[in-house]
């Protein structure tokens, strides 16, 4: 049986870690609180653009418009938005174990994928790897507004427009529950699943459709983006406050076992001292 | 007098809901003044401000960009930005326009130069928005 200074300073430094885990929990649990506010501010602006461009691209068929059409891929990029930080269960390791299980299925070389990533883990990881990594935002804030990732998101459709790649997936875990997320593959552009909105109110276009096409989808695409980066914080912090929870719970499971043990030695130190007196005792008679 | 309800959304969030009577915004073809029941338009707008006429007010929200969307009944506008005159950050606007007019006189690559530019607009239409000089 270890000696009882060795268990009660285990049984200090334990309850010293579960004091910040509990903390870093309540943390995220408020941040959750706020990114899920965010992505609520989000969706009406959303909709209403999803319902514009649908009736646009129903309006105007074959607009021609390059966002529209797909192409030959010689080039696919990946955007996937992880974390800045650790500590968050599986959740960055989840979306990059399910890359990297797509990118060893579709590509043979590296020069056929390029690269964009959100938050420093997903960065380091493909970086250390050697792979392309053409883009990434780091040191992104836990409420992101729309003004933080607009260089990304403009970068990423930029880049699709003058043919540095022919397709763009998204990679993030999507907000489900407190807990549970899931990992999430959208196809982003070409935009090739714009839904025909249901209202045929037929517009007038000021000056064309095609105009309106022009400044519309870019809009469009990066307002998906922005999406997906509000849905990946708000699991990120969901993903957090779980792992946190857990380990909290785990290190109070500790203390009770080590409390026990603790005791139980207590008490055989005391017996032990007691045998030894009466022993003494007797002996002296 | 009749009037039309209109949103003003962005992505962080819906920034002016109400009814007026009369919207006059700026579009990249130029000026359109809309009133209630006007046929269904869409139209993409320039960095400018928004006048939104009351029955006996008038308003005004400066917009980066974006689109209007106008139905007879119904106008949104949708802009990566927007703030209503009396919500603007002049201090921060005055800032950006200091930084973007410090960019500017170094002439840099063209598209550095694009992006100054157009910081340089929006930040002087933040400020023309929150003085009421349009």
């Amino acid at each position: 049986m270890a000696n009882l200074r060795d268990i009660e300073m285990r049984i200090v430094s334990t309850k010293k870690t579960s004091q910040i885990t509990k903390a870093m929990q309540m943390v995220s649990a408020s941040k959750l609180n706020r990114a899920e506010q965010n992505a609520k501010k989000f969706v009406p602006y959303m909709e209403k653009v999803q319902d514009v461009v649908g009736a646009i691209a129903s309006g105007t068929k074959d607009s021609g418009h390059p966002m529209l059409m797909s192409r030959p891929v010689k080039k696919t990029a990946y955007l996937v938005i992880g974390s800045d930080r650790g500590l968050a269960g599986a959740y960055n390791s989840s979306i990059l174990r399910r890359l990297q299980a797509i990118i060893d299925e579709r590509h043979k070389s590296k020069d056929e994928y390029v690269i964009l990533a959100v938050g420093r883990v997903v960065r380091d990881y493909f970086a250390k790897r050697g792979h392309n990594v053409i883009g990434e935002i780091v040191g992104l804030s836990d409420q992101p507004t729309f003004a933080d990732i607009k260089e990304i998101a403009r970068k990423a459709v930029g880049m699709f427009t003058d043919g540095t790649y022919d397709e763009l997936y998204m990679y993030y875990n999507h907000f489900v529950s407190a807990i549970s997320q899931e990992v999430t593959e959208k196809k982003l552009l070409p935009l090739t699943d714009i839904v025909p909105s249901s209202s045929t109110a037929a517009y007038e276009f000021e000056p064309s459709g095609e105009a309106i096409l022009e400044v519309l989808l870019p809009q469009y695409a990066e307002s998906l983006i922005y999406g997906a980066i509000l849905d990946g914080k708000a699991s990120e912090h969901a993903s957090r406050m779980t792992a946190m929870k857990n380990a909290t719970d785990n290190a109070s499971e500790l203390i009770d076992n080590l409390s026990l043990s603790y005791n139980r030695a207590r008490q055989a130190a005391i017996t032990q001292e007691i045998t030894e007196i009466v022993g003494g005792a007797a002996a002296l008679e | 007098m009749k009037t039309v309800t209109v949103n003003i959304v962005t992505p962080d969030g819906p920034v002016y809901d109400s009814e007026v009577s009369m919207v006059i915004a700026k579009t990249t073809s130029g000026e359109i003044g809309v009133l209630p029941g006007h046929i269904p338009t869409v139209a993409p707008l320039a960095i400018g401000a928004v006048k939104l006429k009351g029955q006996n007010s008038e308003e005004f929200v400066a917009i980066s960009g974006g689109f209007i969307e106008i139905r007879p009944d119904k106008i949104s506008i949708l802009a990566p930005s927007a703030e209503v005159a009396n919500e603007i950050d002049l201090a921060r606007a005055k800032e950006a326009l200091a930084r973007a007019e410090q960019r500017l006189a170094k002439k840099q690559d063209s598209i550095d130069f694009q992006r100054a530019e157009l910081s340089l607009k929006r930040a002087m239409n933040r400020i023309n928005v929150h003085e009421g000089n349009i």
